[in-house]
């Protein structure tokens, strides 16, 4: 069992929203091992919270949430920390530090399970890069190893992100909106290389998209957000053009095209 | 082990030799500076570190010392503001003569413009040396001609400082806007004139919080300077360290930091006040 | 006449006018309080002494000899100011960690209390403290140089990690990385730049503090000058002056073409 979640509530993390009430609202859900899951829902729906929240990010204010069947806000710091190297959350927008070189950006997936010794050797000269060449190669980025960050357009710098997932030894993915600055023909390789990458590694893959129909296409299992609760949840034969629409009707931020065309983000205009 | 990477770092071979002409240039450092860490632990020093040390606790608290210490602050301050008053009276005629913005003979030609220009360079040139003369320098030959005693401190920080604010405050008076003052000197008002309506009002306060960050440092300054005999609280504690007497030291150092500390509030505030 | 005419704002607000004659009160109390014979020294038999003592100087010792030792004297003071920089950097970088509150709250305080101190006390203070210890020499103002950079560095790379946005180091440690690799992978790349100017900055500072640190018996071209002066050989002080004016003049310079250069002006 991966992920338990059982009457799950959680404010919202800034300030200037917590008066707006809960992120996620009495979110009842059970991930198995292995599984892959699309989540899916208008913008504000809480998805990322919810991505966090399985990250162990913040504690939810209510309800109970245990992790490969222990409950990570019992556990001391130190052993909650364990726990984390076991989840590997990448974020939209990789944060990654401007000056730094790719080959470094990647291992830094490795970190934890390096000693400090050996990350500060790998500062120094990368160890393992051949590792990071071949996670890279994945997303065909390999020409770019050693250049630096801030050279990489928007879409590269995410799959240089994702590249950071391959090596590291997660047991659990939680991408958030992986194709947000990636062509179609991207989209689909990106998601392929995430899927075997789970599925070798018998990992968990929650990954959330506002991409409805590469979902479809994609995931066996759909779990649809909006403010905050859990709309469907459904293998994905059950998933119909009706519970879509519905879903995203007047909702406040996003358009509800999503139901005919994948959205697609605006694209990396200086792909390389 | 691997013995090859496929990918090799193309930056290796460029950090090895950045790293080996480092440590080429780092020997000779070392032993220029007798880099040896090795004798603060032998037994001796120790030994002499250990007695200072103890010394340090509770430090010197009796009333005269307190009085002695209040007398010698206050002389350091007092040598950093009279110096600093000093300063400005020597900087702000060579500020004027050294701002080119300022200059009348700028505006013609011929033999007027040559004149100002070498007038101007002296003026810099002095400055140059004014402040390129450490202050303990200055110190130091000043306490061989006027006597141990402030008088030499004051001096010292009177020279050096004025070196410094009049290279500073030419530089702001250049640097702000220059129309105002050069429209009064096109429509034939003097330099002064044109330093009170035109460069001042421009560059007011950027000179108050200059001159208060200096009133800072010389404080600092004053401090150091007791060390050559020229008076405050640097000369007490000179005295205090040749006795090695560690309570009174201990009580020094924290007047120090205290007085640091107070220095930096008030130029704060008055920055915020006057700027 | 105009009687609605406001009248005109006073020309300084009384505030101010206040605190101006406070401080002109200052400068006068510092003044009378300092007691300086200014008759004693405009006297003629005062300023014939100091000519004699100005002229001592003239011609300043150029034998090969001295030249050579005074030209170690400024690799000395050289090696002094640019060790302490070097070790003030890796201390500083080390206390910053502390003092910008990746270890809590406590160790934040403490450290930045200890930062303070190691700051507000002067490199040559700290250089007569540690003749005790290391002994008369260029190792005591090494050591000098490095405690009194060590607090003015930590404290600025202190603030600008904690001026740094957390996203980079955040999303590290959220995915298990430890305190010091996160840093290590995430937040020292992105300030090394402000680090290294930060550093630059500093050891020019020091390269002027490194020539008198000898003053009081720490090394360097302050050394010779105090030995020289001591001895009333005039001539030799001379051409220390001399020396450490052009180091520092060279020195200025090196530096100015180096910022204009990475700054691209």
């Amino acid at each position: 069992m991966s992920f338990v979640l059982r009457e799950v509530s959680v404010r919202h993390a800034s300030a200037a929203r917590a008066d707006l009430g809960h992120a996620l609202n009495a979110v009842t859900l059970t991930i198995e091992q292995g599984e892959q899951i699309a989540l899916i829902g208008p913008s504000g729906a809480g998805k990322t919270t919810l991505l966090h929240t399985l990250a162990c990010a913040h504690p939810p204010t209510s309800g109970e949430f245990s992790v490969f069947d222990t409950q990570p806000w019992t556990l001391q710091h130190a052993a909650r920390h364990v726990l984390r190297a076991r989840l590997f959350l990448a974020p939209q927008t990789p944060p990654l530090p401007p000056r730094q070189r790719v080959v470094t950006a990647v291992l830094a997936g490795c970190l934890p399970q390096w000693g400090f010794w050996k990350s500060i050797a790998s500062l120094i000269k990368p160890r393992d890069a051949d590792t990071a060449y071949d996670a890279l190669a994945r997303f065909d980025l390999q020409d770019k190893l050693y250049s630096r960050v801030d050279r990489l357009s928007g879409g590269e710098r995410q799959r240089c992100g994702m590249a950071r997932l391959l090596v590291s030894n997660a047991d659990a993915f939680l991408v958030d909106e992986p194709l947000s600055a990636l062509d179609p023909t991207l989209s689909r390789q990106t998601l392929h290389t995430l899927q075997a990458e789970a599925a070798t590694r018998n990992a968990t893959l929650v990954c959330s998209l506002h991409q409805v129909e590469l979902a479809l296409e994609y995931f066996p299992r759909i779990i649809a957000l909006r403010d905050g609760r859990v709309v469907f949840d459904a293998p994905r034969a059950e998933v119909t053009q009706e519970m879509i629409a519905a879903l995203y009707r007047n909702a406040k931020n996003d358009a509800p095209a999503a139901v005919t065309t994948p959205v697609l983000e605006p694209a990396e205009t200086h792909f390389a | 082990m691997k013995v090859r990477s496929a990918h090799p770092d193309p930056a290796w071979r460029g950090r090895i030799t950045a790293t080996v002409i480092a440590l080429i240039l780092l020997w000779p450092m070392l032993v220029a500076s007798e880099f040896k860490p090795w004798i603060l632990f032998d037994a001796q020093s120790l030994n002499a570190t250990w007695g200072f040390l103890c010394g340090f606790f509770p430090p010197a608290h009796s009333s005269e010392f307190l009085a002695l210490m209040l007398e010698a602050t206050w002389q350091t301050v007092a040598i950093a503001t009279a110096g600093l008053a000093l300063a400005l009276l020597g900087a702000i005629p060579l500020t004027l003569l050294a701002t080119e913005s300022l200059s009348i003979s700028r505006l013609e030609s011929g033999r007027m413009r040559f004149a100002g220009t070498f007038v101007r360079q002296c003026a810099r040139w002095l400055l140059v040396v004014l402040r390129s003369v450490p202050e303990l320098v200055w110190a130091l030959l000043l306490v061989r001609i006027v006597g141990l005693g402030p008088t030499a401190g004051v001096l010292a920080i009177a020279l050096t400082y004025s070196g410094m604010l009049g290279k500073v405050y030419a530089e702001i008076l250049e640097s702000s806007e220059t129309h105002a003052s050069e429209a009064l000197l096109q429509n034939g008002s003097s330099r002064l004139a044109a330093l009170f309506y035109g460069a001042l009002p421009a560059a007011g306060s950027e000179l108050v919080s200059y001159t208060t960050y200096r009133w800072e440092c010389a404080i600092r300054g004053s401090v150091v300077m007791g060390f050559v005999g020229a008076g405050g609280i640097g000369q007490r504690m000179d005295e205090s360290m040749k006795m090695l007497a560690g309570a009174e030291v201990s009580t020094m150092l924290i007047i120090f930091v205290l007085l640091v500390a107070g220095a930096d509030l008030v130029s704060t505030f008055l920055r915020k006040k006057l700027g | 006449m105009d009687k609605h005419r406001p009248a005109p704002p006073p020309v300084i607000a009384p505030a101010t006018l206040a605190l101006l004659l406070g401080l002109l009160a200052l400068v006068a109390a510092s003044f009378y309080s300092l007691n300086i014979k200014w008759g004693e020294l405009f006297t003629t038999s005062a300023v014939r002494s100091s000519m004699e003592f100005l002229q001592g100087f003239a011609p300043p010792e150029m034998a090969t000899p001295f030249l050579i030792r005074v030209a170690e004297g400024t690799l000395e003071t050289l090696s002094m100011s640019a060790l302490g920089t070097g070790i003030a950097f890796v201390i500083g970088l080390a206390l910053a960690l502390p003092a910008s509150g990746r270890f809590g709250a406590v160790a934040r305080g403490i450290v930045r209390l200890v930062l303070n101190v190691l700051r507000s006390i002067p490199e040559l203070v700290w250089a007569v403290i540690l003749l005790i210890a290391a002994g008369l020499g260029p190792f005591a103002g090494t050591l000098a140089l490095a405690i009194h950079t060590s607090g003015v560095l930590g404290r600025l790379f202190a603030d600008a990690l904690e001026n740094l946005p957390p996203a980079c180091e955040d999303t590290l440690r959220l995915n298990g990385a430890g305190a010091l690799g996160a840093f290590f992978y995430a937040a020292l790349p992105q300030i090394a730049p402000q680090l290294m100017s930060y550093t630059l900055y500093r050891w020019e500072n020091n390269i002027r503090a490194a020539a008198i640190l000898g003053i009081v018996g720490a090394g360097g071209l302050g050394q010779m000058l105090k030995y020289h002066l001591s001895l009333f050989q005039m001539q030799q002080a001379a051409t220390v002056i001399i020396a450490m004016l052009l180091m520092i003049t060279v020195v200025d310079a090196v530096s100015f073409w180096l910022r204009r250069r990475l700054t691209g002006k």
